[in-house]
């Protein structure tokens, strides 16, 4: 016969059982991985936003500077700057000295605050963009992620970062004002190594996203960057790249879909019509499609049909 | 008795609650809105002949990306002797959408409209005998389309372009796109009162009205629109007339040809 310490034991390990599974917190696991001497990289899952991922599907660099890490862009929450914290301090106790924001995309900066005490840079006009669309971005954020967004504040950046040579906590990078993904997309190049930090100029293996896009502006800032001819590329979304491949394939891809778009306009085709559309077996397999592709359908076919289609009145 | 004539009285009474949120034909909504019943009385006028319909298709992504310009494309081509079709959403604070009465057209049309929250749309078609079919589908968003001022008026030369039409013809596909420029005002958004193109006829050389289009508030700013004719009967040009709620008036005309 079973003691009674046996029996309760039993009996509290049955019920503690399910409440292990059913009140697991949720929390990001951020893995920093060297990419280059005094540089690390965090890499996102290559997908939409989604309750599963929780917001985390952005690409975060880490580079040593005199006082602490820089962090280039600050992920998609509150709590996602909580776990970036802890995962930094493990890298360098004094944790981070300031922060970049490549542009205003809510999967970009919307960690700022938990660094609100540092200096967060950004192109001038990304502040602003912050500033204006922070909260709206806000609302389909809590909407797409739930309780993963819990407590977040959109935390626009504090300092402007004028293009040039620049230095940051004691490090030196060339900043470019570059625009096309948004109005005002940063890239930098590291003087040290050579990286170059692309923002959401550049995707791979991941379908670019349009919702502030300028197709032509993007591909004059994407002729840009090629000409840098960098060692190394850190792109918004996707692997490290050491080819350049981030560059071309989001060079195609946008041509793609340009040509794909104005020639439905041509044809008299609705949106509901080109979402019919099969995506080119080098485009179907990057991350988050096809639903990026009906997103860009969305932002970009009133713009593109209103410049094909001839006046009738 | 008294329990008998209780029972009778709370019978009368019962009744006409019933009656009032009850159709004559009651459905079983495959979206399980909860507002169909409703929409099915106000909105159809309660029809005596009404069923759903798989051969209605209402297609539109599952989630709206902009609240301001959904998508849809309704197709009724299956059923012969369409009268009109009713597009609508059953939940918003504006709940008729436009109602399209293809006439000489065939029974299908795309159009964008304002999403207010997650919601089904449904196309109610109505026949020439006076049965009511309807297809629909959900659609996902976030929302607040229908209460946001329109975006026009973030530029100066919104009146400059108002009733401005692109489009053009399509022969060989039998097709007609538009797109009016209009901000489309739902009379939602503070301080800014209805501002809505009414109607938008169309109609061949010699005058002969062709289909016809009634808008609402929820059709989105710079209604656009694809019509579908048999391209066997869809004449060379096809004259667009309407007016907006302030006595504006439309027009246009669509010819076939080169886009820009």
């Amino acid at each position: 016969m079973p003691s009674r310490r046996a029996a309760l034991g039993f009996l509290a390990a049955s019920v503690a059982l399910p409440q292990h599974v059913f009140a697991q917190p949720l929390s990001y696991d951020l893995r920093p991985v060297p990419v280059l001497p005094g540089i690390w990289m965090i890499e996102g899952a290559t997908e939409y936003f989604s309750m599963q991922n929780g917001g985390a599907i952005v690409n975060c660099a880490l580079l040593q500077g005199e006082t602490g890490l820089i962090l280039i862009d600050s992920g998609s929450s509150r709590r996602y700057g909580e776990a970036l914290n802890t995962a930094i301090r493990k890298l360098d106790l004094r944790g981070v000295s300031a922060v970049v924001n490549t542009h205003h995309h809510p999967d970009h900066f919307f960690g700022n605050q938990v660094f609100a005490d540092k200096p967060i840079l950004a192109l001038g006009q990304t502040g602003a963009l912050a500033r204006a669309e922070g909260d709206s971005f806000s609302d389909n954020m809590y909407r797409l992620l739930g309780d993963w967004m819990r407590g977040t504040e959109p935390v626009a950046p504090n300092t402007v970062l004028d293009p040039g040579e620049v230095m940051i906590d004691g490090r030196s990078f060339t900043a470019l004002g570059l625009s096309g993904h948004t109005a005002a997309d940063l890239a930098l190049i590291d003087a040290e190594t050579g990286l170059l930090i692309t923002g959401d100029l550049a995707f791979l293996d991941r379908a670019p996203t349009t919702p502030h896009a300028d197709l032509a502006q993007w591909q004059t800032s994407l002729d840009a960057l090629v000409a840098i001819g960098a060692p190394a590329i850190l792109p918004g979304h996707g692997p490290l790249d050491r080819t350049g491949a981030s560059l071309t394939q989001t060079r195609d891809y946008l041509i793609w879909l340009n040509e794909t778009l104005t020639k439905a306009a041509q044809n008299g085709q609705s949106m509901v019509e080109i979402m019919d559309v099969a995506l080119p077996a080098e485009f179907a397999g990057m991350g988050a499609q096809p639903q990026e592709f009906y997103r860009s359908v969305s932002h970009l076919y009133s713009g593109i049909e209103r410049a094909v289609l001839p006046r009738a009145n | 008795m008294l329990r008998s004539t209780l029972a009778s009285l709370a019978i009368v009474l019962a009744g006409p609650a019933i009656a009032a949120d009850t159709p004559h034909v009651q459905l079983t909504d495959p979206y399980d809105s909860g507002m169909w019943d409703y929409h099915q009385i106000k909105l159809l006028g309660d029809p005596d002949d009404i069923r759903f319909d798989d051969r209605i298709k209402v297609r539109a992504p599952e989630a709206a990306e902009d609240a301001f310009n959904v998508p849809v494309l309704v197709d009724a081509t299956a059923l012969e002797d369409v009268e009109e079709i009713v597009v609508s959403v059953d939940y918003g604070p504006i709940p008729h959408i436009l109602t399209y009465r293809p006439g000489d057209a065939l029974p299908k049309i795309g159009l964008r409209f304002k999403i207010d929250q997650a919601t089904a749309i449904r196309a109610s078609v109505r026949t020439k005998s006076d049965r009511w079919h309807v297809g629909g589908t959900w659609i996902d968003a976030a929302g607040g389309g229908c209460t946001a001022p329109a975006q026009a008026y973030a530029s100066d030369d919104w009146e400059e372009k108002l009733g401005e039409i692109h489009g053009r013809l399509w022969a060989a596909s039998g097709r007609a796109r538009l797109i009016v420029d209009h901000p489309m005002d739902t009379g939602l958004a503070d301080g800014i009162p209805v501002f809505i193109i009414r109607n938008l006829d169309l109609s061949d050389d010699d005058g002969h009205k062709l289909a016809s289009i009634e808008l609402r508030e929820p059709v989105n700013e710079d209604p656009a629109f694809t019509l579908f004719f048999d391209p066997a009967t869809m004449p060379p040009l096809i004259h667009v007339a309407g007016r907006d709620n302030n006595g504006n008036e439309i027009e246009a005309t669509l010819m076939a040809g080169e886009a820009n």
